[in-house]
């Protein structure tokens, strides 16, 4: 029997499903994922423009953060909150204003013009 | 104990101040406190008395209510009238045969006016001008008459031709001295604000003696002067001065001036210790004060007497200063201490601007380094500053002229810094500058903060600008750098990105942060932009370069919810509806097990859409002609109505044909924050439009325009803004006056607000709506024009574009809800489940 641990990427969507600047939300492996594309200028402090993180907001409880603002709180790239505005961190899901509402990330890539969740396969 | 009873005859502004006083004191609770009034109606504003010509109500210019009073433990007694004192029982008697007891009596009895005894004075349309039942009696008057004639040209003989003038009539100022204002005003002063009465239209006789009023030929009356002329007119209204009322205390014996007035002490007391008088039925040091400041620190001093003040020191009455600021007819006047330079040695400079109609003069002590007195006439910005250095008697700057002196130059400002804790800022409410100062140390950073804090600047006003000098002075003091930038992400406050994007017609978010910010934006900024370009741009918000500057509601054109479902509001113009569109709303709403609400805005409000549903619903809400209702965005809700005169037997306008006419006109209109409207029918006002940011009220000639009223959180009365306006002057303002919002308004800043730190407050706003002081109007109403002549119903535009609704579902990649929402039935309509609901239902599942 194997015991070794594997990954697969999953593709979730279409890369121009995710418009520039907002979020979209998938179903990935049961759980609900948000999943956002913020715009990249020449000098941009991020190599990365998506990014995936809970849709699960802990502090309004609800499945909202894919339809959040994007934008940066000094050096934090962010999702505020649709409910209440509470910044959470799109690249360690940190919750700016409160520390014990950390949330998940996720690994996100783009793959063939698909974009793609890392699942975890036992 | 038993508790200390207070009499208060009279209830007037100085009577009512003092019980407010009274009541607010820590001995409130051992008092026991009657007042009567005369009056059918309790305290009113009569310094505001000429504004029930311009459209305000008794209850405008009402000063309190029986609520009021009920919850502060005061009796009163109205339409009865205190005809007795008995001084050795403490017992004093109304005319209707009441007896009330008291340990302290306070005689606020105030003023009559005078009426010199002129042959034929007491005709019918002969009257005079202090109650609001002379108003009444003026107005009926005027119904009837052409000509009206004011005797009388002190400050309220002006004020009073300004009522008739308002009520249409040709007016007319006989004044018995050779020049208007004679008490407040020098000859350079008054012969200018006659030259600006009468380019208004009015017309002035000085030097005029009535002998006797007799009938007219033209006219109902003729009033013969003393020199042999004569002056035809229908109606006479005496403004010659007050006389102090002491009728009652005359006739129990207190001690009376030779000229009248209840002699008082620097306590207030009057010959008897028991019995106080305040206002203008007492004379102090010989003088009557005949201005409602005085009176009100006379009110203070009395309840400092009578409770023993705060650490058992009280205060004391020394005399007032009579200085003013006013606005007659329009022109600004403003008057400090030895105005006719009577103080041996003093010496004057005057300013004389003969081409703009300016007048100052400025009197000063012999050796110039005090302030005397001071008039100004036509430009008055200098009278905060003036009466400071005369309230205070501090030093003035070497070269006192500049202080009257047009800007040509750097403006020597006194400094606020320079006056003492204890200089009064506020007369109407008795604010010092210490008072403003530690609101601001308590977190007050801006006027409309301290005026709520304070109530500084909440009386007339006039001390507004003084005001923000000492808050802007104690935050530098503080260390407090007033900063307005929006973010971290633009160094410039919301006006100011406004007037970037509006004049370097910038329509994209990403060029206005290349250009003018930094970083990427955030949840402050990025809506803000957004409802600049919107307001200035007007183009569909959820296109590729704007959607990401959409707040939570505006992204998915409704209003989420606490559980992230949406609530569905269809425009329905001025509360309109027919029964064919509210049964589709039924049947919508049933369909989705929608959640149904009526709104306070006349519309129905269906709560619990989920993302996916969303564009079905509006396709059959659109496809029975329904629009969007932009309850998602900061923009135009609703204009409510009442049903005017199309069916209401009070109604004298079509009030629902106007609302729906202004609803389509403003809907989609994005603003500061969100904006409401209303119109009424009648006076009645049942749309309660007052309490919008623009309410329209129907008059029998046209509309009444308010301005900034408010209801929610901090509610605001609306200020009456212009009267008897036919629909296209109307339209205009409305126009004019958004625009202007838009313009100027800080971020998520209703109107009330706005306005309310609005710099010269209500007056400026006139000034640039319809006087266009600025010569913007011209641009205001184009810019409305775009954004009228671009609406559109954006959720006509989403559903017709198979790309947008792409993001209408809850998964990108799963055809099925949100699996958390959960809902328990309550009055046969579904809610949210709360935490503790859904855990349960799980529980029960398993």
């Amino acid at each position: 029997m194997s015991t070794a641990i594997s990954t697969e990427w999953i593709s979730v969507c279409q890369d121009n499903d995710l418009i520039e600047n907002t979020g979209l939300c998938a179903l990935h492996d049961g759980e609900q994922v948000a999943i956002f594309k913020i715009s990249l200028s020449e000098n941009s402090a991020y190599d990365q423009d998506i990014y995936a993180i809970s849709n699960y907001d802990p502090i309004g409880k609800a499945n909202v953060l894919s339809r959040g603002l994007l934008g940066n709180i000094g050096d934090h790239l962010v999702v505020a909150s649709p409910l209440y505005k509470q910044h959470f961190d799109l690249i360690t899901g940190e919750c700016l204003e409160d520390s014990e509402q950390n949330i998940k990330t996720y690994e996100v890539r783009r793959f063939n013009n698909e974009i793609q969740l890392k699942k975890t396969v036992q | 104990m038993s508790k200390q009873r207070i009499v208060v005859v009279g209830n007037g502004m100085v009577g009512h101040r003092f019980i407010e006083n009274l009541a607010e004191s820590s001995s409130a609770d051992n008092l026991d406190i009657i007042t009567f009034s005369e009056e059918p109606r309790l305290a009113y504003d009569r310094v505001q008395l000429s504004a029930y010509f311009s459209g305000s109500t008794a209850e405008d210019l009402a000063l309190t209510d029986e609520g009021y009073y009920r919850d502060n433990g005061v009796n009163f007694v109205l339409n009865d009238k205190v005809v007795s004192i008995n001084k050795a029982d403490k017992v004093v008697i109304t005319a209707s045969g009441r007896e009330e007891k008291y340990d302290k009596l306070v005689l606020a009895t105030g003023s009559y006016p005078f009426v010199p005894p002129i042959p034929g004075k007491d005709q019918d349309h002969c009257l005079v001008y202090r109650t609001i039942e002379d108003l009444e009696a003026m107005t009926a008057s005027a119904k009837v008459s052409k000509v009206g004639v004011v005797v009388g040209g002190g400050l309220l003989g002006l004020e009073a031709a300004n009522a008739l003038t308002n009520l249409g009539l040709e007016t007319h100022i006989v004044e018995f001295a050779p020049r208007l204002m004679a008490v407040q005003l020098d000859e350079g002063g008054g012969t200018l604000l006659r030259r600006k009465i009468e380019d208004l239209g009015l017309t002035v006789h000085t030097e005029k003696n009535t002998q006797e009023i007799v009938a007219g030929e033209s006219c109902r009356y003729r009033m013969n002067f003393a020199d042999g002329s004569f002056l035809e007119t229908d109606m006479v209204l005496f403004s010659a001065g007050i006389r102090p009322q002491d009728e009652l205390a005359r006739e129990f014996d207190l001690e009376i001036g030779e000229r009248g007035g209840i002699v008082i002490n620097n306590q207030c007391q009057t010959s008897d210790e028991n019995i106080y008088a305040i206002g203008e039925c007492a004379l102090w040091d010989g003088k009557i004060f005949g201005l409602v400041a005085p009176g009100y620190t006379m009110a203070k001093v009395a309840v400092s007497h009578i409770t023993g003040g705060s650490n058992g020191s009280t205060e004391e009455f020394t005399g007032a200063d009579m200085s003013t600021k006013l606005k007659l007819l329009g022109v600004d006047v403003a008057s400090v201490g030895d105005a006719h330079g009577n103080t041996p040695g003093a010496k004057s400079y005057v300013y004389n601007d003969e081409v703009n109609e300016v007048y100052k003069r400025l009197i000063v002590s012999e050796d110039s380094s005090r302030l005397l007195g001071a008039v100004l006439v036509g430009d008055v910005e200098a009278y905060g500053n003036l009466l400071q250095f005369k309230l205070n008697d501090m030093d003035l700057p070497e070269t006192p002229e500049a202080l009257i002196a047009p800007a040509l130059g750097d403006v020597p400002a006194m400094g606020v810094d320079a006056l003492p804790d204890s200089a009064q800022i506020c007369s109407c409410y008795d604010v010092s500058k210490g008072a403003i100062c530690s609101a601001v140390q308590n977190g007050c950073t801006d006027v409309g903060a301290i005026k709520a804090e304070t109530s500084a600047a909440n009386g007339c006003g006039g001390c507004a600008a003084m005001v923000k000098q000492v808050v802007d002075s104690e935050l530098t003091n503080l260390g407090v750098e007033v900063c307005n930038d929006i973010c971290e992400h633009f160094a410039y406050s919301r006006q100011e990105l406004a007037d970037i994007i509006r004049i370097k017609g910038i329509t994209t978010f990403s060029k206005l942060l290349s250009e003018y910010g930094s970083g990427l934006g955030c949840e402050i900024c990025k809506p803000t932009v957004g409802s600049i370009l919107a307001s200035y741009s007007n183009e569909y918000i959820l296109k590729k370069e704007h959607i990401g500057l959409q707040d939570t509601n505006d992204v998915y054109l409704g209003n989420m919810q606490k559980d992230g479902t949406y609530s569905v509001v269809p425009r329905v113009p001025g509360g309109e509806i027919t029964p064919e569109k509210l049964i589709v709303l039924g049947e919508v709403a049933k369909e989705y097990d929608l959640y149904t609400k009526v709104t306070g805005g006349q519309r129905i409000d269906l709560f619990g859409a989920q993302l996916h549903e969303l564009p079905e619903i509006w396709r059959k809400l659109i496809d029975a002609g329904f629009e969007t209702g932009h309850a998602y965005g900061k923009s135009l809700r609703t204009v409510k109505s009442c049903v005017g005169s199309t069916w209401c037997r009070f109604g004298v306008q079509d009030s629902v044909s106007m609302a729906i006419a202004i609803e389509d006109r403003y809907k989609g209109l994005r603003s500061p924050h969100k904006t409401k409207m209303a119109v009424s029918g009648c006076t009645r006002e049942c749309a309660e439009a007052q309490s919008k940011d623009v309410g329209i009220i129907a008059t029998e000639n046209g509309w009444n325009l308010y301005v900034c009223g408010n209801g929610g959180m901090r509610p605001r009365h609306a200020d009456l803004f212009a009267t008897d306006l036919d629909d296209e002057t109307l339209i205009k303002y409305v126009d004019r006056f958004f625009m202007f919002y838009i313009r100027t308004a800080d971020r998520l800043q209703r109107t009330s607000v706005w306005l309310e730190n609005l710099e010269g407050g209500l007056d400026y706003l006139k000034e640039v709506i319809i006087d266009d002081k600025l010569g913007i109007c011209g641009e205001l109403e184009s810019e409305m024009t775009k954004v009228v002549g671009t609406y559109q119903c954006e959720w006509k535009t989403t559903i017709e574009n198979p790309e947008k609704l792409k993001r209408f579902s809850h998964f990108i990649n799963a055809d099925e809800p949100d699996s958390a929402l959960a809902f328990v039935e309550v009055r046969g309509q579904r809610r949210p489940a709360t935490e503790e609901e859904k855990i349960t239902a799980i529980e029960i599942v398993e």
